[in-house]
């Protein structure tokens, strides 16, 4: 079961919102629904999931509905029409006090400009979650005391939030959200407002604390590489609709339209398409298995001069060339382990291609490409990896 | 247009009859309560030695205020007790302090209310203009009807007419706190009354205590007109300078008043801000820097 799900979630801004739903499923479109009725959509039928510990991603524009979509899934708005499933329970339908007991126990929000209470001093503020849940003033200052340390800002709890950089004050706002244990959090442009190198940090200190967390994350914002870098899964928003889900691979490979597309383009492509997605089935030859000549058939059969060598549980060896394997068989020796070519550059699946580059500069042959027990996986050319960069379709290009 | 006058005025004067025959015990206990109320202000106000209340304001000027304040508030003092005006002061204050407190009683809540409720704002609006706008003398004719002459119906002009700032900016300044904050503490699960106790009015208080200091203004501006209806205090000397053509005594009494509304009003400007030249302030410095030497 996913942690959430959301199922054609509208949101109508005007007076009778119910009347227009129908009218949206009919296919009108937003502009003759703002011409003609004077309602405005923020959020057009949108329905995704996101799993447990996944950092789920909404991308778009100002005005794209993204943070409108965002405050449903705590009914901060209210969704014209549709479901929301969290852990199953459909919080469009719970009663106040439900919602309420929802609000503070499993899901915790964090706010573009921090929104922290500038009368209460940072550590009150890290409380201030488990204040409204009536939580005892020890218990819960002992608890914000911790939060404070995990994000990095101990020794600062006396301090009000005015006397913090940007950078600090957002730290507070996401203790504060972690102080709650709430295992959803929501963050809403969290990290715009801020310097891009200080927002850097920020990305690689959300990354840090969710590889031991494993809270599950939406994430709103309008910057692609923010996007690309933190998200598991992204969804793309223009007008309120969802145009696209999918993983950075996905958008970056295959974009659903123009609009996407267009995004896409001023990506830097080689730090996000990674050796798995541009390599091919790499051929290899068993140790054991086969000897000089089925190497040489092979080779002559694929057309290439070297071929891989792996053990009988594909655990990579290293490669022979065609030249090595034509004196073996002249010289009318079996053994391929004499001519194994063990000083080989291999990556992993989840390398960049940047990464690759640094190799093939270093290596003559074909890069491997191996998982963590070192088993070969495929193999990356020259030819891939330019593809790869270029764009769309890399892995469809044989090389 | 109507050929004859509506008549407003003679339905007015209707309702007012009509509410002191049926309300009458209504404005009795009223009068009781309210009488007993200045009255005891003003006995304590009275009681205090005058060295001993003109030290006390002393020192809360200087601990809120400052230096200047404070060195003004004494010499203020002392000079109105020179004139011996000090009796009449004290009544004035007595009936200042009980309709500040009741207008604050009567305005915080309902401010509040205007805040949380669109519609509420929508009909207590225009009463504040009615109550602020109409001129003050007309409502001393009813106060009169319901509670005789004397200090308590011209307290209760002074209330109905003080009362709308202290109204207005609660409305405002609840309505003020950035959307943001409030977004955060609904998100957090607050209830409505969290809300307005934890986040709202700590974050209003300053235009609180900016509505608070007008309401003060504007009830001494009414010490005058409530002592035609014999109301006690300054306001009763410059009536009699006025009636009596003694320039002399009514720019006394005047004095006196412009005397305490100043120190009110300055006094109360700082209530809510952290001035770095209050007694408070001076004090936590100095304390700082002592920690800081240890």
């Amino acid at each position: 079961m996913p942690k959430i799900e959301v199922k054609n979630i509208y949101k109508i801004f005007g007076s009778t919102p119910k009347l227009i739903v129908p009218l949206l499923e009919k296919g009108d479109s937003k502009s003759v629904i703002l011409k003609k009725y004077k309602h405005s959509v923020g959020v057009n039928k949108a329905s995704f999931q996101v799993n447990e510990g996944e950092i789920f991603v909404v991308m778009g524009l100002s005005g794209s509905g993204k943070s409108t979509l965002l405050r449903c899934l705590n009914r901060l708005i209210e969704p014209s029409s549709g479901e929301i499933f969290i852990d199953g329970t459909d919080i469009t339908k719970v009663d106040g006090s439900e919602l309420r007991e929802i609000r503070r126990k499993k899901i915790a929000m964090v706010f573009q400009n921090f929104a922290l209470l500038p009368h209460k001093t940072v550590l009150e503020n890290v409380a201030f979650g488990l204040e409204i849940q009536n939580v005892k003033v020890e218990q819960r200052l002992k608890k914000a005391m911790e939060m404070l340390e995990l994000v990095g800002l101990k020794g600062y709890g006396n301090a009000k939030p005015k006397e913090l950089s940007g950078g600090m004050q957002q730290r507070v706002g996401l203790a504060r959200a972690l102080a709650t244990d709430a295992d959803i959090l929501l963050m809403d442009e969290a990290f715009s407002a801020l310097d891009p190198l200080i927002r850097k940090d920020m990305q690689n200190e959300l990354l840090s604390l969710q590889a031991h967390m494993q809270k599950t994350i939406v994430f709103i914002t309008h910057d692609l590489d923010e996007a690309l870098k933190i998200g598991d899964r992204i969804a793309i928003m223009k007008d309120g609709n969802i145009v696209q889900i999918g993983t950075s691979e996905d958008i970056l490979h295959h974009p659903a339209d123009d609009y996407v597309r267009e995004f896409t383009q001023d990506v830097n492509r080689t730090k996000i398409v990674t050796a798995a997605s541009i390599m091919r089935t790499a051929e290899s030859i068993i140790v054991g298995k086969a000897g000089v000549r089925t190497a040489a058939k092979k080779m002559k059969d694929l057309g290439i001069s070297s071929i891989f060598v792996t053990d009988k549980n594909n655990i990579l060896l290293g490669i022979v060339t065609i030249d090595k394997v034509s004196e073996m068989i002249k010289e009318q020796k079996e053994d391929l382990n004499e001519i194994i070519d063990h000083d080989i550059f291999t990556v992993e699946c989840d390398h960049s291609i940047d990464t690759i580059i640094s190799e093939f500069i270093k290596s003559k042959y074909p890069i491997a490409v191996v998982d963590e027990e070192n088993k070969l996986k495929g193999i990356v050319f020259k030819s891939t990896v330019l593809s790869g960069i270029a764009g769309e379709g890399g892995d469809q290009i044989d090389a | 247009m109507l050929s004859t006058k509506i008549p407003i005025g003679a339905f007015m004067e209707k309702v007012i009859n009509w509410m002191t025959i049926n309300f009458s015990d209504f404005f009795d206990g009223m009068k009781a309560g309210l009488s007993h109320l200045i009255e005891g202000i003003e006995f304590f106000l009275n009681a205090v030695p005058i060295l001993i209340f003109i030290l006390v304001a002393v020192f809360l000027a200087w601990w809120i205020a400052g230096k200047g304040i404070a060195v003004f508030t004494g010499v203020g003092l002392l000079l109105i007790q020179n004139l011996t005006l000090w009796k009449q002061t004290m009544q004035t204050l007595a009936l200042v302090s009980t309709s500040t407190l009741i207008a604050l009683m009567i305005g915080l809540p309902l401010g509040i209310l205007m805040a949380k409720n669109d519609m509420a704002n929508k009909i207590i609006r225009p009463i504040l203009d009615f109550m602020q706008t109409m001129p003050a003398f007309v409502y001393l004719i009813p106060a009169v009807y319901f509670f005789d002459l004397g200090t308590v119906p011209g307290a209760v002009a002074t209330i109905i007419f003080a009362m709308p700032p202290i109204v207005r900016l609660t409305n405002l300044g609840i309505r003020q706190v950035p959307k943001d904050i409030v977004e955060a503490s609904r998100s957090f699960g607050a209830t409505s009354m969290q809300l307005l106790y934890k986040v709202q009015i700590p974050l209003a208080i300053p235009t609180i205590l900016a509505g608070l200091n007008q309401t003060i203004m504007l009830s001494l501006s009414m010490v005058v007109i409530s002592a035609m209806i014999g109301a006690e205090g300054l306001g009763n000397i410059v009536l009699q300078g006025i009636t009596q053509m003694k320039v002399g005594k009514g720019f006394e009494g005047g004095l006196a008043v412009v005397i305490i509304a100043m120190i009110l009003d300055r006094v109360t400007q700082c209530l809510g801000k952290t001035n770095s030249k209050s007694g408070r302030v001076m004090i936590k410095n100095l304390r700082n820097r002592q920690a800081n030497k240890n």
